[in-house]
C-alpha cells in the first residue's frame, strides 16, 4: 500500500513540474513589444520567464486554500472530545472511564458486564441525541453559510424564505389536531417545504433582481404563516394545547430516540452532499447573479438546489428539535473568521463548528437546572454575546 | 516572405498559453463576433425596449469601443451580446454560432464580462477571486487543480499584480480591484473580453493603468469589446469604434472617423473640440477638448 502511495505521488510530481517546464515559456515576448517594458516598471514584479523554476510552486502556494493539517486536526478533536464529553454527562452521570469500559464491553471486549441501565442510557438515549444535535448544529449552520453567500448579505439565517415559520406552523397546527409525535414532525417538514416553496413561486411575480425578490417574497411568506401560527395558538385550548405549542416552539432536543435518528439522517445527509457540491459555486454566486452568469454558472439552477438542500436540512431540524435559533447566523461568521470566505472550506468548517457549538450548548441546556432549558432559549441568549464579540474582533472574515 | 508583424503572430492567441496550445476556437473564416438587427429591452415581454437595431462585428485581435450617451443602449447591447439578457429580435453570432443556442458554461468560454469594481459581501483572497474565472471548465465537484492555479497565477503575473495574491480582495484600491477583475477575465480564457465601463470610478492615473493594461492583451492577441462614456478613452485604445445613439448604431469605424466634433455634439448635445496635440517629439494625440 505503502509503496503505490508512493508511486503515485512521483508520477503526481513528475505530472507537475512537467506542466511546469511546459507552461513556463517565453510566450510574452512575441507581441508585447513596447509594452513589456512598462509592464515591469508599473508592476515591479518580474513577469514570469526569469523565475519559472518557481512559478509553479509560488502559485500553488499563492491560490492553496484549503485547511492547514493543524487546523483540521483541531477541528476534528474537537467534535470527539466534545461528544465524548456529551456522553458523560448528565441526569445519570458517568465517569470517562466507565463510558469506555461499556463501549469496550459491548464491542465485545473481555470485561465484566457493566451496569444494564448504564448501557440503555448510553445507547438509547445519550448516543441518538449526541447525533441529532451534531446534525441539527452542521444544518443549521450550513444552510446559513450557503444562504449568506447567495443573497449576498451577511446577515443572513437559513429561515430567510419562510422555512422555520412554515414549519411552526405545521408542527402547531398538528398539535392543535392532537396528532402523535410523528406526525407533528412530519406536519413541520411539510410546512417547511411549503413555505419556501410559496416563496420561490411568488417570486416569479418579480421582475427584477432575482434575489431581491426572493427575499421580499420570504418576508412575505413568513409573515403570513406567522399570522396562522397566531391563529393556530388563539383556537388552541389555553390549559392543555397552549402551554404544548409554546414549549414545542421553544425547542428542545430532549424527546430524541432511535427513530427520530433515523427518519432525520437521510434527508440531512442528502441535503449536505448538495449544498457541499454547490460550494464552489457559491463562492462565485456571492459576486451577484450577472457575474454569476459570466462565469458560465447556471444561476437559477444553483439557486434553486441551494434553496432546495437548505431547507430540506432547516425542515429537518425544526421538525426534530423545534425552533434552535441563531446558529444560522452566528456559527458562518465565526467559521469565516476562522478560514476565510472560501465556500469550499467555509462549508466544512461551519458543519464541524456548528456541531461542536449546539452539543455544548444542549449540554448546559441539560446540566443547567434540574429541568431541561428549552435549547431555543440558550441558543438565542448565547448568540448575541457571541455575535458582539465577533462585532468588536473587528468583524474578522467579514471586511 | 514578409516578416509577420508581432499583431499578425498574435492574432487571436491566448496570452496564458504558449502559441499553438490555445484553447480557443479552431480556425474560423468569418468575424469572432456578428451581431446582426438586435433589438432587446427589459421586461418580461420586452416591453421596454432599449435597443432598436445594432449590427456590428468583433474580429479576433480587435479593440473595440462603444461609446454614446447615458440611457443610448450601450449596456443593454452588451448584455444582450453576452447572452446575459434574451434578444427580442435579431441574433448574436460567435464564430458562426448563435449564443441563444449555448449553454451558460459555453457562452462563458466565448465572452468573459469584466465589470466595474464594486465590493462583494465577503473578503475573498484576491487568488480566490482569480481562480473564479475557471469555473467553466471545473465540474461540479472538482477543486481548481496545479493547472487552473498556474493559469491564474500567470494571469496576475501579466497584469503585474501577482503580490497581491494572498490580500483581501477587498482592501485593494479600486484601480487594483478592477486590475484582478480583469485577471479574473483572462483566466477564463475566452474569445473576448467585455467591459462595461470599466473606468468610471477610477481616479485619473487609474484611469490610465487599466486602459494601458487592456491595450497591452489587445495587442497580444485578445479582442476586446468595451462600453465607455469617455471618447478619449475610445481615441486613446480602440482600434474600431462603434457610436450609439438613443438605441441604433449611427456610426461605425476607426476612432479618427468616428469621434469628431459634429458626432460629439449630436450624441451628447455638447460643444467639443476634437484636436491633434503633440505630446511628444513627432508623436500627436488626438484628444476632445470640451468647450465650457
Amino acid at each position: 500500500m505503502p509503496r503505490l502511495a508512493y508511486a503515485f505521488r512521483e508520477a503526481w510530481q513528475a505530472r507537475r513540474s512537467q506542466t511546469g517546464q511546459h507552461d513556463c515559456g517565453p510566450q510574452h515576448d512575441l507581441a508585447l513589444g513596447e509594452e513589456k517594458a512598462s509592464v515591469q516598471a508599473v508592476g515591479g514584479q518580474g513577469t514570469g520567464e526569469q523565475d519559472a523554476p518557481t512559478t509553479i510552486d509560488a502559485a500553488e502556494k499563492a491560490f492553496d486554500s484549503r485547511l492547514t493539517p493543524k487546523k483540521r486536526l483541531f477541528l476534528a478533536l474537537a467534535l470527539v472530545l466534545v461528544a465524548f464529553l456529551s456522553f458523560m454527562l448528565g441526569k445519570y452521570a458517568m465517569s470517562p472511564l466507565e463510558v469506555v469500559q461499556t463501549v469496550w464491553y459491548s464491542l465485545g471486549g473481555d470485561l465484566p458486564a457493566p451496569d444494564p441501565a448504564r448501557e440503555l442510557v448510553l445507547y438509547n438515549i445519550r448516543l441518538p441525541r449526541i447525533l441529532v444535535v451534531m446534525m441539527v448544529g452542521a444544518a443549521l449552520s450550513v444552510a446559513g453559510a450557503s444562504y449568506q453567500g447567495m443573497f449576498k448579505n451577511p446577515l443572513t439565517s437559513p429561515d430567510l424564505l419562510g422555512a422555520s415559520a412554515g414549519a411552526s406552523l405545521g408542527a402547531c397546527l398538528a398539535l392543535l389536531l392532537s396528532l402523535g409525535g410523528e406526525a407533528v414532525q412530519l406536519f413541520a417538514f411539510i410546512g417547511g417545504m411549503l413555505a419556501v416553496g410559496m416563496a420561490v413561486w411568488l417570486n416569479k411575480f418579480v421582475d427584477y433582481d432575482p434575489t431581491l425578490g426572493l427575499v421580499l417574497a420570504g418576508i412575505l411568506v413568513s409573515t403570513l404563516f406567522q399570522s396562522g401560527m397566531s391563529l393556530v395558538k388563539f383556537m388552541a385550548d389555553a390549559n392543555d394545547k397552549l402551554p404544548t405549542i409554546t414549549f414545542w416552539l421553544m425547542g428542545s432536543f430532549s424527546a430524541i430516540d432511535r427513530t427520530d435518528l433515523v427518519r432525520c439522517m437521510v434527508p440531512m445527509l442528502v441535503g449536505f452532499a448538495l449544498l457541499v457540491s454547490q460550494s464552489w459555486k457559491l463562492n462565485v454566486l456571492s459576486f451577484g447573479d450577472e457575474e454569476a452568469r459570466s462565469m458560465g454558472v447556471n444561476t437559477r439552477r444553483t439557486r434553486l438546489l441551494v434553496i432546495f438542500a437548505s431547507t430540506l436540512v432547516t425542515s429537518v431540524s425544526v421538525a426534530v428539535a423545534g425552533i434552535v435559533g441563531w446558529i444560522g447566523l452566528v456559527i458562518p461568521h465565526l467559521a469565516r473568521a476562522v478560514v476565510g470566505p472560501n465556500y469550499r472550506v467555509l462549508l466544512p468548517t461551519s458543519m464541524f463548528i456548528g456541531a461542536i457549538y449546539l452539543l455544548l450548548v444542549d449540554d448546559i441546556a441539560r446540566l443547567l437546572a434540574t429541568v431541561e432549558i428549552p435549547i431555543g432559549i440558550l441558543t438565542a441568549i448565547m448568540g448575541v454575546p457571541f455575535f458582539v464579540f465577533i462585532f468588536k474582533h473587528n468583524m474578522r472574515g467579514w471586511r | 516572405m514578409p516578416a509577420l508583424s508581432a499583431r499578425q503572430v498574435a492574432r487571436g492567441s491566448n496570452p496564458l498559453r504558449p502559441q499553438g496550445q490555445s484553447a480557443m476556437t479552431p480556425a474560423y473564416d468569418g468575424s469572432l463576433l456578428e451581431v446582426r438587427g438586435l433589438v432587446c429591452g427589459y421586461g418580461k415581454h420586452h416591453e421596454t425596449e432599449v435597443v432598436h437595431g445594432a449590427s456590428f462585428g468583433l474580429d479576433a485581435d480587435e479593440f473595440v469601443c462603444i461609446i454614446g450617451a447615458n440611457g443610448c443602449g450601450k449596456t443593454t447591447t452588451l448584455k444582450a451580446v453576452m447572452g446575459l439578457l434574451p434578444a427580442k429580435r435579431g441574433e448574436v453570432l460567435v464564430c458562426g454560432q448563435d449564443i441563444a443556442t449555448m449553454k451558460e458554461a459555453e457562452r462563458a468560454k466565448r465572452f468573459a464580462y469584466i465589470p466595474q469594481a464594486h465590493t462583494p459581501p465577503f473578503p475573498f483572497s484576491v487568488a480566490d477571486v482569480v481562480l473564479m474565472g475557471r469555473t467553466p471548465y471545473i465540474n461540479r465537484l472538482a477543486r481548481p487543480t496545479a493547472k487552473d492555479c498556474m493559469l491564474a497565477y500567470r494571469a496576475l503575473e501579466l497584469l503585474g499584480i501577482s503580490h497581491l495574491a494572498k490580500d483581501a480582495y477587498t482592501r485593494l484600491s479600486g484601480g487594483q480591484q478592477q486590475l484582478v477583475l480583469i485577471a479574473r477575465a483572462l483566466t477564463q480564457e475566452s474569445d473576448i473580453l467585455v467591459m462595461d465601463e470599466p473606468t468610471a470610478s477610477l481616479d485619473f492615473g487609474n484611469q490610465q493603468l487599466v486602459l494601458s493594461r487592456m491595450r497591452m492583451l489587445a495587442r497580444m492577441g485578445k479582442a476586446v469589446l468595451m462600453v465607455t462614456h469617455d471618447p478619449d478613452h475610445a481615441l486613446f485604445c480602440a482600434d474600431r469604434v462603434i457610436v450609439m445613439d438613443k438605441g441604433l448604431v449611427i456610426r461605425e469605424g476607426t476612432p479618427h472617423e468616428c469621434i469628431t466634433t459634429e458626432m460629439l455634439h449630436r450624441i451628447y448635445n455638447t460643444d467639443a473640440c476634437v484636436v491633434d496635440v503633440e505630446v511628444a517629439p513627432e508623436r500627436t494625440a488626438r484628444v476632445c477638448v470640451p468647450l465650457l
